[in-house]
């Protein structure tokens, strides 16, 4: 325990302008609206981790080791349909997005700050309504929900659970509005488009996704409450409806949802491999605009989910090769990360673990998304475990790693205090090492062909299957290691300072924690972002 | 919350900005609506070409004189808009609330029409998937296919109407007690967007449900 | 005690070891990208690291290097390219079942897999087959989509409720393999599997006539055929007949040719007025709900062995 000797100055900042909750619960300031959103999600991320440690435990015996394959269904169910609407879709965007796009853009909140708190209750009450149905019984469609076994033939709680996403995807929708008025709109003097920082490049990426891809999984989830309500038939074949078409709306927005998980995650690696390494970042125009190919293209390859499921094979070629396309400024964005480490002065604290760990990952998760967007061997592998490995490894791998190294990184900021950093390049060294040994081992388990959502299985499949579950007990427990040190330093924590990684960006110019109105006069930028070379000009000259 | 006086919202540096941004919003949301929309068309387009004597066969029961004259209400509707947002341009007070009314008026005969004159005579002749759908003739399950989509996309339409004159007797209110001035009618003209949105997508959905295929 | 386990599937398909191939070289791929990503961080990392608390930011920093950004464009575009030419070239020629394969047709349902061979020989949650020898599955779901997947064989491929599709393959090597349900279907699905068995030709053969009553899967849709009354139109003349009707073109009332297949003889028992066959009013009921699946397909049966001389039997 270190407890700092400086007295803290009696400054008025956001967080302790007003202690009432009210003043929490009815706050606009989008700082005190992220912390909202981080609460919440951190609750879903257990709700939904649970679930997988309860899945994990059974796969250790073949025949089940707890529960009954029902049971098991719902387990994953929940977990596919907790973890990726209500975990990952809000994480970065919601809570660091909510925290940074007002401070790095120099403005004073976003540009509709009535509307980021309402998108905050939407969000809770599409939440409450998926954990009644959850507590109510449960529901097994898989996060996927196709058609028609979700509208005819489950009895659990579809209804209840399809509403509540729907309702959270309005969330989602409001929240890319705002914060693409705020980026287009708010930028302080001098701060062209070309100064932003890449993670708000990042941001503007993923906002489009939202406003584009969201009401289109919406309309498709009220065509599933509306058939499972008066059954009507649109994706009963027995009725002359077409269940494909049911996966061709799902897949429009759900493969898209896939780069708002990742998106934000490479905005922030952009940031933090800068920042400790002290370098400007190397092809920052590259960079920017994959950020925005990534979204663009994401948007045309939804077919290659569906190349085993009937469709044409043309159509399985043509979805084939434009997946193929979005590898390209992946690859780039990873080559120009490693760049920006030549000659640079590295260190290595937490947050700077978790962008190394987030490239490592995303570059074995990539490269497997190769395997699965060639229509031949997609023949062989969809969905099975590998499957399931590579999405794991750009959800978990990249999009947690980089949600995890944003809390890291940006802390002190929000909360004013550090933590503890040994402990936390522990855990993130846990949680390495954790993930690689739960994952790797479900390349192979796919390869030879187990297929996904099997709460019973082979025998023969036992051994990776025990190794994989070694390794989630021990990436849970790399996982509950922050969250000890967090509420230890929220109150404890020695104080951070103004800007503790001594980076450049608009939101260290601030203090930590910032006034509510972020900046005491509005600041005005003059150069491009990440600056190192001119502090260390500075420093020379003085 | 801004106090009243207060014509900038706190966020903002002026008026002009609150301005830009708030019609940015409303494009970005019209956005939104044609994605939600277009999943409709889609859906719609792709079962249209699948069954398309059945969907020409339900598109014939439809009353397309009806449907006409309701498309004409809404255009004349979008017509009073315009002309509330010029009203509101030029600070004339009277002439918007005036205007606001008939566009309130107009789009309640529009709702009438559709609810009393239409949907509840296509449930009453059983034309109603799910609740009461009598039709026998041929292929009568692409018929219905048909008439779900019917519901449910002027349902969705006529749900944005609703909303819409929701957010007209707001405005109302907010007029009557002089909110708006040359200066300041933002609100009016964002829901002038909304406005003529939805009129845009009733011009798509009309020929798409009621003309392809009728037979005159 | 955990089995051993192997770290490549067996490869017992004629597709299996090209779909490896594509495998091997994406893997080489992969390791040598990653490898190199890894080792540039690592020595960077190393090289570079920050030495004391107050080292300065480096000054002259190169932020950008046009002929690197193409390099590492370009590379990876041709290698994705290679890649894509290479599995949609499998992927193509793999799509086409031969004409000589033999037909077998599958029925899912939650939560089984019910086969039936044309010599009216049935099996659940099992697949006998001879090895090589092409083998062409016609499959249909009775309620939820289902996908019929072997391992090593390495094809799958969705059974969808209300449409035929197909999936072929030709095994080489004698042997018990698995087969799984790989699309989720409800509460049985990890339950929904079974075992292909890879028999010997006269294995095959003996195995084939064993325990058959010698009604064949056409002898089953002659008595629907006569049971169900479609004798009474299409045997005398007021609806199209069938002899010599399967895999011709049939002109429609609107004008259209479709070719008188699988799924065309499905649809027409049970959506009787969706294509009208030219010069015939459309007078039939629908037979939805009175037939199943495996009725139909006997009827399909049928009908295809009146378009032939003999009767096919299923057997080469």
């Amino acid at each position: 325990m270190s407890s700092t000797e400086v007295p803290i100055e009696p400054r008025v900042h956001y967080l302790n302008a007003d202690y009432s909750i009210k003043s929490w619960l009815l706050t606009t300031d989008h700082k005190r609206i992220a912390w909202l959103y981080l609460i919440a999600i951190t609750f879903f991320f257990t709700v939904g981790g649970v679930a997988a440690v309860l899945m994990r435990l059974n796969l250790l015996e073949p025949q089940g080791l707890l529960v009954e394959p029902e049971t098991y269904n719902k387990l994953f169910s929940s977990h596919g349909i907790v973890m990726i609407f209500f975990f990952m879709v809000p994480s970065i965007p919601a809570v660091m997005g909510n925290f940074l796009i007002p401070l790095m853009l120099g403005a004073r909140d976003v540009a509709f700050p009535r509307l980021n708190l309402l998108s905050w209750y939407v969000f809770m009450a599409g939440g409450s309504l998926v954990l009644y149905a959850l507590i109510a019984g449960g529901v097994d469609t898989g996060w996927t929900f196709y058609t028609p076994l979700s509208t005819l033939y489950l009895n659990t709680h579809v209804m209840a659970t399809a509403t509540g996403v729907f309702i959270a995807g309005f969330s989602s929708i409001l929240t890319g509005l705002n914060f693409v008025v705020t980026i287009h709109k708010m930028r302080a003097p001098g701060l062209t488009w070309f100064r932003l920082p890449l993670f708000i490049w990042a941001m503007y990426a993923t906002s489009i996704i939202f406003i584009i891809g969201t009401p289109v999984i919406a309309i498709s989830l009220a065509l599933i409450a509306l058939e499972r309500a008066f059954h009507v038939g649109i994706f009963d074949p027995a009725l002359g409806g077409d269940p494909i078409l049911f996966q061709h709306l799902f897949w429009f927005y759900s493969h898209p949802a896939v780069y708002v998980m990742i998106l934000p995650s490479m905005g922030v690696v952009s940031e933090l491999i800068t920042s400790f390494s002290k370098k400007k970042i190397f092809g920052y125009h590259f960079i920017a605009f994959s950020s925005v190919a990534i979204a663009a293209i994401g948007f045309l390859v939804w077919g290659h989910h569906m190349f085993v499921s009937g469709q044409s094979i043309y159509a399985g070629l043509v979805f084939s090769a434009l997946s193929m396309a979005v590898a390209i400024p992946s690859a780039v964005k990873v080559f120009n990360w490693t760049a920006t480490l030549y000659k640079g002065s590295i260190s290595y604290e937490a947050p700077m673990l978790y962008a190394l760990g987030f490239i490592g990952l995303f570059t074995i998760g990539g490269l497997t998304g190769l395997y699965l967007a060639t229509t031949a061997l997609d023949q062989h592998l969809h969905a099975t475990y590998f499957v399931v490995a590579h999405f794991h490894y750009i959800m978990v791998g990249g999009a947690v790693m980089g949600y995890m190294g944003a809390i890291h990184y940006w802390w002190p900021k929000m909360s004013g205090r550090l933590y503890p950093d040994g402990w936390a390049r522990v855990a993130a060294i846990i949680i390495f090492v954790g993930f690689n040994l739960t994952f790797f081992p479900q390349f192979v388990l796919g390869y030879l062909g187990m297929p996904r959502r099997y709460a019973v299985y082979p025998p023969e499949f036992q051994t990776l299957n025990v190794i994989s579950t070694a390794g989630a007990s021990i990436l849970g427990l790399g996982y509950v290691i922050p969250l000890i040190y967090f509420a230890w330093s929220a109150r404890y924590g020695p104080v951070a300072g103004p800007n503790p990684w001594n980076a450049t960006g608009l939101e260290w110019t601030t203090a930590s924690p910032p006034p509510t109105h972020n900046f005491e006069e509005t600041p005005v930028v003059t150069e491009e972002p990440y600056g190192y070379d001119r502090i260390a000009e500075e420093i020379q000259v003085a | 919350m801004p106090n009243s006086h207060a014509i900038v919202a706190e966020q903002f540096d002026d008026r002009e900005q609150q301005h830009e941004a708030a019609s940015l919003g409303m494009w970005i949301f019209l956005g939104t609506e044609i994605m939600f929309f277009g999943g409709l068309f889609a859906g719609y387009t792709v079962y249209r070409n699948l069954y398309t004597t059945a969907f020409e066969a339900g598109s014939h029961l439809l009353n397309a004189k009806i449907g006409a004259l309701n498309t004409a209400v809404l255009i004349c509707s979008s017509l009073t808009m315009a002309l509330a947002v010029h009203a509101a341009q030029t600070g004339k007070r009277k002439r918007l609330m005036g205007f606001l009314v008939s566009t309130m008026v107009l789009g309640g005969v529009f709702l009438y029409i559709k609810f009393i004159l239409e949907w509840l005579h296509e449930y009453r002749d059983g034309l109603a998937p799910g609740l009461h759908f009598t039709y026998s003739g041929p292929q009568a399950s692409h018929v219905a296919l048909f008439f779900c989509f019917y519901f449910l996309m002027t349902g969705v339409h006529a749900l944005h109407m609703i909303v819409g004159e929701g957010i007209m007797t707001v405005l109302l209110i907010m007029a009557w007690r002089g909110k708006f001035s040359e200066r300041s009618h933002n609100h009016i003209e964002i829901a002038g967007l909304y406005w003529h949105f939805i009129d845009i997508v009733w011009i798509f959905l009309f020929p798409l449900l009621y003309l392809l295929g009728a037979h005159f | 005690m955990p089995h051993a386990f192997p770290l490549v599937p067996q490869e017992a398909s004629t597709l299996a070891p090209a779909v490896d191939h594509l495998f091997y070289f994406l893997t080489a791929v992969s390791v040598f990208f990653a490898a190199l990503i890894f080792l540039m961080i690592f020595y960077f990392a190393v090289k570079y690291r920050r030495r004391s608390k107050d080292e300065p930011p480096p000054r002259h920093q190169v932020i950008n290097n046009i002929p690197l950004e193409v390099t590492w464009t370009v590379i990876p575009m041709i290698l994705v390219t290679i890649m894509y030419f290479w599995g949609a070239d499998i992927f193509v020629k793999n799509a086409q079942p031969p004409k000589d394969a033999t037909e077998i047709f599958v029925i899912g349902k939650q939560w089984m897999w019910h086969v039936e061979h044309s010599n009216g020989k049935r099996e659940i949650n099992a697949l006998h087959i001879p090895v090589n020898v092409p083998i062409k599955l016609t499959m249909t779901s009775q309620d939820v989509i289902h996908d019929f997947f072997v391992p090593v064989f390495r094809v799958k491929k969705d059974v969808l409720p209300d449409r035929y599709t197909t999936e072929w393959f030709e095994a080489n090597r004698i042997g018990k393999y698995h087969f799984f349900c790989d699309q989720y279907c409800g509460m049985g699905h990890s339950l929904m599997r079974g075992w292909v068995y890879v028999m010997s030709q006269d294995d095959y053969e003996r195995w084939l006539r064993s325990g058959v009553s010698g009604v064949t899967m056409a002898d089953q849709g002659e008595t629907l055929y006569h049971q169900y009354g479609c004798i009474t139109c299409h045997g005398t003349g007021k609806g199209p007949a069938f002899r010599g009707l399967y895999g011709k073109p049939v002109l429609l009332s609107d004008g259209q040719t479709v070719i008188a297949n699988d799924s065309y003889i499905r649809e027409s028992i049970l959506y009787p007025t969706a294509q009208i066959v030219n010069g015939y009013p459309a007078i039939m009921p629908t037979f939805k709900g009175q037939l199943s699946e495996e009725q139909i397909l006997q009827l399909t049966a049928y009908i295809k062995s009146l378009g032939s001389k003999e009767r096919n039997t299923g057997t080469p």
